[in-house]
């Protein structure tokens, strides 16, 4: 629409120059993470204003940082530690949330719709307004430093999101489907469980991948509720880790935001349609 | 209702509707009460592990967390009912006031930002033939990769000292000293801005993206032919359009700047000398790392009537768009 006719100049300068500009300003962080962990130290502290500064690349590239992530911290329990924490309450998440979005896109009962309101409005409350509270709530529970006190309170973040995305998948679904069943004899419940949640698949999945990415995102839980190193997750381990008091360990800081960027961008990579539509639909509700 | 994925429904409508189907209008006309209150009770057991959760681990601390604000607990000690006193005390804390501003100066910046660009590289993107699933793909990883860990890379990148931005800037000859971007609190509160601005765009765009997809070409061929320039064709035809989709996306994106806690936390850890706080990491500094519960209890619920406002009208807006037919 832009360019309607030849004017070749045109969509340069306007879509794709700006473009090219916005994706290389969006990337290049990453890159220079990715830079930064394999720049042997000697090479990395040189100020940017002296002439041999060359920050874009490194022709001694070394392993050291990451070899001192994984020898002098506990970088693989922690990537452990994250992917049990994310998965878990993942799975907790889907299992309230479809049974949640199945009863207020499907059953009709009073309250339904004042019930639909209040998850909604769980899934607009940040973790920052009651991190405190909650922090007195896990102790209280004895949950205090364990995984459980993530794997539990994770969902409550990811509960609404999934039953509101599923809610509107499910309301995508032709009633005569299941009603088909039951006429074949089947219950209620089995003709959900059956019929209506593997034809679901596609919208659990794109909940599924979008829960993760947030679980395994999410820090200041992890940060207050958690307190030895053992238990800690990836961006919480590499802070307290790797940051002492005013001295940043750069290159392993760097090896470290790397790696834990790594597994989910990867799963990222095989579903980002699933993703997008899960984020899209998640905002049109 | 709109649609909530896009490729999803296709999957779902293509399955074979059986023909069986015509015989169901009758049975749902009679539906006797004791169905309906089996229905009922279905419903209640398929919620009760939704609301467990939630109850558990929202609405019984959010009732805690008011109760604390008006104790003056400390870690380790139960604490006395003190009334209002904590919020007084925030309300002649200037520190916390200037947390308020910075919160109010963060959020409005940052969202106004988001969307202008969001909006143009959503635009950019529409117009684009080939590429677009790849360019889409790689734009989201800001978004994907955990905030702590690119703030990171942030912070090394501003470093004052080995700072990249500042080698590039003097290459390219904008600068000729060095430029303190983490130093003063003007600079500092700038740089967290361009960061969140840096994660949060990509959302934008996309989900607008999204929104742009579903506006027919025909729309634009009329006003075309009505002599409608570029310009008027957005501001007359997309924008209002778009509105709906552009509403949300705002609102969401308002609560989780302004409750954002990981940026400035890695960034600038609320200095310096305290001049980037925003609530959150101000109540995280009393109630965690100096340990007054109470105190930070209802410094983080400072933050609660503002986003209550939010959320109220964004109820209040998709009920409306509820009413008068899909909201599109």
């Amino acid at each position: 629409m832009a360019a309607v006719a030849g004017a070749r100049w045109k969509r340069w300068v306007f879509l794709y120059l700006p473009l090219g500009a916005f994706v290389v300003v969006t990337l290049f962080p990453f890159y220079y993470m990715a830079v930064t962990s394999i720049r042997p130290d000697q090479e990395m502290y040189i100020p940017w204003n002296r002439p041999n500064f060359a920050p874009f690349w490194t022709l001694r590239p070394t392993l050291e940082h990451f070899a001192l992530l994984f020898r002098e911290t506990l970088f693989v329990r922690w990537l452990l530690n994250t992917l049990m924490i994310s998965t878990l309450s993942t799975v907790i998440a889907l299992f309230c949330g479809l049974l949640a979005a199945y009863a207020l896109a499907r059953l009709r009962f009073p309250m339904g719709g004042t019930l639909g309101s209040g998850i909604f409005v769980t899934y607009l409350v940040p973790q920052t307004l009651l991190f405190i509270p909650l922090g007195e709530v896990i102790r209280n529970f004895h949950l205090g430093d364990t995984p459980w006190a993530l794997i539990l309170t994770y969902p409550t973040f990811l509960i609404p999101f999934c039953t509101w995305l599923l809610m509107g998948y499910f309301r995508t679904i032709p009633r005569e489907l299941e009603e088909c069943a039951q006429i074949d004899g089947a219950t209620r419940v089995q003709a959900m469980v059956r019929i209506i949640f593997p034809v679901a698949m596609p919208g659990i999945l794109s909940a599924g991948i979008f829960a993760f990415t947030h679980a395994w995102n999410e820090f200041i839980y992890a940060l207050v509720f958690l307190s030895s190193a053992q238990n800690k997750t990836i961006p919480v381990g590499v802070v307290s880790e790797l940051v002492r008091g005013d001295t940043f360990f750069w290159g392993p800081l760097m090896a470290g935001a790397l790696l834990g960027s790594v597994p989910v961008a990867f799963i990222y990579s095989f579903f980002v349609e699933q993703y997008v539509s899960a984020m899209t639909g998640a905002v049109k509700g | 209702m709109p649609q909530p994925a896009e490729s999803a429904p296709a999957t779902v409508l293509s399955k074979p509707t059986p023909i069986r189907t015509a015989a169901f209008g009758l049975g749902r006309l009679r539906r006797a009460s004791r169905t309906e209150r089996r229905e009922w009770l279905l419903a209640l057991i398929l919620l009760t592990p939704a609301l467990v959760m939630l109850g558990l681990f929202v609405a019984y601390p959010f009732v805690r967390g008011i109760w604390l604000g008006l104790l003056d607990s400390v870690v380790g000690r139960e604490g006395q009912f003190v009334g209002l006193q904590n919020y007084a005390k925030l309300w002649n804390d200037s520190i916390f006031r200037r947390t308020a501003q910075n919160t109010f100066i963060y959020t409005g910046c940052a969202t106004f930002l988001k969307l202008t660009l969001g909006m143009l590289v959503a635009l950019m993107l529409n117009n684009l033939v080939g590429f677009k699933r790849i360019l889409r793909a790689s734009m989201l990883l800001p978004w994907i990769v955990p905030t702590v860990l690119s703030t990171l890379a942030w912070k090394w990148m501003l470093d004052p000292t080995f700072s990249i931005v500042n080698w590039i800037l003097y290459q390219v000859g904008f600068i000729r000293l060095r430029v303190d971007w983490l130093g003063g609190p003007v600079m500092a509160m700038g740089s967290v801005i361009l960061v969140n601005v840096w994660r949060g765009t990509p959302f934008f765009a996309i989900t607008l993206l999204a929104g742009l997809q579903t506006i027919s070409p025909d729309v634009y061929e009329a006003a075309s032919i009505d002599g409608a320039n570029a310009w008027q064709r957005f501001w007359k035809v997309t924008w209002p359009l778009l509105m709906p989709v552009t509403m949300v996306v705002v609102l969401f994106s308002v609560i989780q700047t302004f409750a954002d806690f990981q940026l400035v936390y890695i960034l600038t850890g609320g200095g310096p000398a305290n001049s980037t706080h925003l609530f959150a990491t101000y109540a995280y500094q009393i109630g965690v790392a100096t340990g007054k519960l109470g105190e930070g209890a209802a410094a983080s619920l400072a933050m609660f009537p503002v986003l209550f406002m939010v959320v109220l009208f964004q109820l209040w807006y998709i009920r409306r768009g509820e009413g008068g037919k899909g909201g599109a």
